[in-house]
């Protein structure tokens, strides 16, 4: 019993001993634990929640409201409209063959359809938007709402989208937009930052050159997501700012009038202010509808109009490179008459043919038109009378004037990318591009507007725009600017020597459109309310072959693409001139049976809403 | 020494049970109880929902058997030692032919009513088994080699039967109970030394040998943001649930963490990371210092309790309630790799409540019968 005790004793002994040695163990591992959880909750908290924060806040972009275009009379020329959309974030859905499958039943895909939109998916990284469908019908967006318990993941959107209520009239004006692609996000800055799957944005245009002020900013919503990323409670709702609505000089009837007289032609016409440089109508034909583009254009629809041998991709206003043909006359004779080249009886005897340094030049009539004075030169567009006149000016003088109004050189400077120079040669020029040494006929034919001239329709509005403001230089304008307050220095600076030498010009062109025997006599209108002043042009595309001068065929009988430019600048009204227009039918002939009477329409249409046009100015000026 | 012989065999009145009662440990025990019911209601969304409700009855049910337990004589427990050690072996032994088989491990047996994990008893039962066997054990015999091995057989055949399942966390916790008991009874710290070594220098070839799901654990364990969405998913949410919360917490029911389901399995294993989110560092110590008062309380019961197998068993007993408590916390702080362990009590799950209220009403028992001799 004792000896049992005794153990006992060490037993107890032994234990206790090790019971402290575990006490102080545990002492140490608490102080352990403990130090643990200040560091993560006292020293690390704020890492860790924002770390918390950043788990359950995620923040949805949405597109920023694209600003409008309105015409001068606040018409919406490119708006906005509510398409309904369907986004999957395939990351989100937890069966996403389920899902497609699903949705393919419900949107009614077709098979094409259907494996575009896989492979879609392929090339999107996972926590990326994948747009199933872009612009369903109400029905089948109600449908799969009603469906949604079912499709886990799935995100019916409304979604605000461009729209061109004009279809193809303000195509080559506005351009379109359409889905931002890489290079657009890397090029812009703003893109970048606004960027939301399925963004749209200018591609070409008005809508590209104003981007920036257009875009506008996101609506931006922040939700509370589990862990799922199932939104569980909207937090905070930050409203984005709609871009820019910008108004341009455009009256939407002039436009339209123009896209239906350049209907089934390919063509430009351009009609402008002549005192503020406000562009009134520019078109471009044959268009197309910019509507088909805003969700990507089909494969089918972009090979019409990439094949379509009118080329509505071209731009032919700014883009187009033409001769001017006789509508450079006025500059000619103005040239000569500043030069002192020539004065008004100066007299050259026209017999249809010329033959200068032993090569024969044509006039267009071949009886010739006897003895022609400036006047009646210009009326009747004696070409011989303009061979002298240019041989005896030089193309170094006329290049100096003709540039002096415009031509040869960009009129919007850089608000579209796609506008061409055009060119006016000089013997400068020709030593430095050709490397060859300028030749006498090409003077000669320089003076009707043929060889290496080449304009662009926009700037033969202008020209004739500042011939019939008196010989003043205007700055052509599109949009209404706040930058426009600021007028260049040189604004309505004089073009001309002596402004006798305009009204000369000027009278001609009256002439030419209301006199008997005038190119345009045709198309002219009596009452002075209406009545213009312009010159005719028909530019040719190839050299006339003697044999085919010999056949005199009409323009029906020559192939499309042989056939003549047809071309007319005008002004009006002749009394108190206010617009200025140019005209260029492609192959269209003759200037003075194609062109010439499109003019007479635009010109009834454009004075009758001058008046509208006046007051919405005088109501403007009331606001301020 | 002989005063205390004329109450060997008395049996004791109802009244002076209940007299003998630690009513601390008690109360600490419901406090715990409670809440763990506050947070079993915040896992469920601040709802009554399944959760809640089935830890309330099995709270209610086996606090009640703690209680009758404790007024069952420690003899009893004595006697039963290798009983319930052979009865749970079998059970194992059941589960390993006869298991439910869950994410891919058999552990619960189905007894109709209630589906049990007898390895969790087993991390009770073999302290009490253990502490039978030292009892009378001189300590002279303790170091003896045929000791030794008996005890490792007892340690190891069980392990081995859980390790099957696979279960490397419980096969763990029950070595870990079972070598609490083997270093009270006295055997040299030699073999402890030894035996850490060894297994540090084993540890390489262990983890050749641990199933893919393991070594990935141990591997997130050691670099968590080398994949931050599979393996690594859950010590990062936890620690930003526990960083997050501040010291203050978020409040009650406020957890984002565990509300927007950013937390893995928060009813069970990581209860404690939503606790600590809700109630921050301060309500994480205040839970710290009811279980130090637990364990305190389990060792001072063994230490006023006249019989060596009563202390060898609350010593134990309170090692092992220490080690599940550190092992879970060190995890969920991401101090040690994740090994499936729950925190006694707090955690949701039926067997490990039930073998830890045992384990309660033992110790329970040997407060009651504190002056009890066992022959």
């Amino acid at each position: 019993m004792i000896n049992s005790s005794s153990d006992n004793v060490k037993k107890l002994n032994s234990i206790n001993r090790r019971m402290f040695i575990t006490g102080s163990l545990k002492f140490f591992i608490m102080v352990g634990i403990v130090s643990r959880l200040f560091f993560l909750q006292v020293k690390e908290n704020k890492k860790y929640l924002t770390l918390s924060d950043k788990n359950r806040i995620r923040e949805w972009k949405l597109a920023p409201v694209r600003g409008e275009f309105q015409d001068y009379f606040g018409n919406v020329i490119a708006g906005n409209f509510e398409a309904y959309q369907l986004h999957v974030i395939p990351e989100q859905v937890e069966n996403f063959k389920y899902v497609i499958y699903r949705l393919k039943d419900l949107l009614e895909l077709s098979d094409s359809e259907f494996k575009k939109v896989l492979k879609k998916k392929k090339e999107i990284k996972p926590w990326e938007t994948l747009i199933v469908s872009n612009n369903l019908s109400w029905d089948k967006f109600s449908k799969i709402n009603n469906h949604l318990y079912d499709l886990n993941g799935v995100k019916p959107v409304i979604s605000i989208s461009r729209n061109y209520p004009f279809n193809e009239n303000f195509t080559h004006i506005i351009g379109y937009v359409s889905q931002a692609n890489e290079q657009d996000i890397e090029n812009t800055e703003l893109i970048k930052k606004n960027f939301v799957p399925g963004l749209k944005v200018g591609k070409i245009g008005l809508e590209k050159s104003f981007e920036e002020k257009l875009i506008g900013t996101n609506d931006i919503e922040r939700y509370e997501v589990n862990a799922y990323g199932r939104r569980i409670s909207q937090l905070e709702f930050q409203k984005g700012k709609k871009g820019q609505t910008l108004k341009l000089t455009v009256d939407t009837e002039i436009q339209k009038l123009a896209n239906e007289l350049l209907k089934d032609k390919a063509g430009s016409i351009c009609v402008m202010d002549i005192f503020t440089g406000e562009v009134i109508a520019m078109h471009s034909s044959p268009s197309f509808d910019p509507n088909l583009f805003v969700f990507g254009i089909s494969q089918d629809n972009w090979q019409i109009i990439r094949n379509d041998p009118m080329k509505p991709l071209l731009n032919k206003t700014l883009q187009g490179r033409y001769s001017p043909g006789s509508t450079l006359k006025p500059i000619v004779a103005l040239s000569a008459l500043e030069n002192g080249i020539i004065n008004t009886n100066f007299t050259v005897r026209c017999t249809g043919k010329t033959e200068l340094y032993d090569q024969t030049y044509h006039c267009w009539k071949k009886e010739g038109h006897g003895y022609v004075s400036l006047r009646n030169a210009m009326k009747m567009s004696c070409d011989t009378y303009f061979y002298e006149i240019a041989r005896k000016l030089g193309v170094d003088k006329l290049s100096e004037t003709a540039k002096k109004f415009g031509l040869g050189k960009k009129v919007f400077d850089n608000l579209f990318e796609i506008e061409k120079d055009g060119l006016i040669p000089n013997t400068q020029w020709k030593k430095n591009a050709l490397g060859k040494g300028w030749l006498l006929g090409e003077t000669i034919i320089t003076g009707i507007g043929q060889g290496y001239i080449q304009t662009t329709p926009i700037q033969l509005c202008l020209m004739t725009a500042q011939i019939a403001n008196g010989g003043y230089k205007i700055y052509p304008k599109i949009v209404i600017d706040d930058k426009d307050k600021i007028k260049p220095s040189d604004y309505y600076t004089p073009l001309y020597k002596n402004s006798r030498n305009i009204k000369i010009i000027q009278d001609a062109m009256f002439g030419s459109t209301n006199e008997v025997m005038g190119t345009s006599y045709r198309s002219r209108i009596d009452n002075p309310k209406y009545q213009f002043a312009g010159k005719t042009g028909t530019a040719q595309v190839k050299k006339i072959t003697e044999r085919e001068r010999e056949l005199d065929l009409k323009t029906s009988e020559i192939p499309y693409e042989q056939r003549d430019h047809a071309l007319y600048i005008a002004y009006g009204p002749y009394v108190n001139p206010r617009y200025a227009l140019s005209i260029v039918v492609e192959h269209g002939g003759n200037g003075s049976t194609t062109a010439a009477p499109m003019a007479k329409k635009l010109f009834k249409l454009i004075i009758d809403r001058h008046e509208m046009r006046q007051s919405i100015n005088e109501k403007k000026y009331l606001e301020i | 020494m002989y005063q205390h012989t004329r109450l060997t065999n008395n049996n004791f009145t109802f009244f002076q049970k209940f007299r003998n009662f630690d009513y601390i440990l008690l109360i600490c025990i419901l406090l715990l109880g409670f809440i763990s019911l506050a947070t079993m209601y915040s896992t469920d969304g601040g709802k009554i929902l399944f959760h809640t409700k089935s830890h309330f009855i099995k709270l209610m049910v086996f606090t009640m058997m703690m209680l009758f337990i404790s007024f069952i004589n420690i003899k009893f427990w004595f006697s039963v030692g290798y009983l319930s050690y052979i009865v749970v072996v079998s059970l194992l032994v059941w589960t390993y032919f006869f298991g439910i088989t869950s994410s891919g491990s058999k552990r619960w047996m189905d007894l109709y009513f209630i589906n049990l994990q007898p390895s969790e008893l087993m991390k009770i039962f073999i302290i009490l088994c253990l502490a039978k066997y030292f009892h009378r054990m001189k300590l002279e015999n303790v170091n003896s080699v045929y000791t030794i091995l008996t005890s490792l057989i007892i340690i190891l055949l069980p392990m081995g039967l859980v390790i099957v399942q696979p279960d490397l966390g419980t096969s763990v916790l029950i070595a870990v109970s079972g070598i609490a008991v083997l270093w009270f009874a006295g055997i040299n710290h030699k073999y402890f030394i030894y035996t850490m070594l060894g297994f540090v220098i084993s540890l390489p070839f262990v983890i050749a040998f641990l199933k893919p799901y393991q070594k990935l654990r141990v591997l997130t364990f050691l670099n968590p943001d080398k994949d931050p969405l599979g393996a690594g998913y859950q010590i990062i949410q936890s620690k930003i649930a526990v960083g997050s919360g501040g010291i203050f917490g978020k409040g009650f029911l406020k957890g984002t963490q565990s509300y927007l389901e950013f937390l893995p399995e928060k009813h069970t294993d990581f209860i404690f990371t939503l606790f600590s989110e809700e109630f921050g560092f301060v309500g994480s110590v205040v839970l710290l210092v009811i279980y130090i008062i637990i364990i305190y309380r389990i060792i001072a019961i063994g230490a006023n309790s006249r019989s060596y197998f009563a202390k060898l068993f609350c010593y134990g007993f309170g090692a092992a309630i220490f080690v599940f408590i550190t092992i879970n916390m060190s995890m969920v702080l991401g101090l040690l790799p994740i090994v499936g362990s729950p925190l006694p009590i707090m955690s949701y799950g039926g067997s490990s409540m039930l073998a830890t209220m045992i384990g309660f009403g033992i110790v329970m028992s040997a407060r009651v019968h504190s002056q009890q001799l066992i022959a």
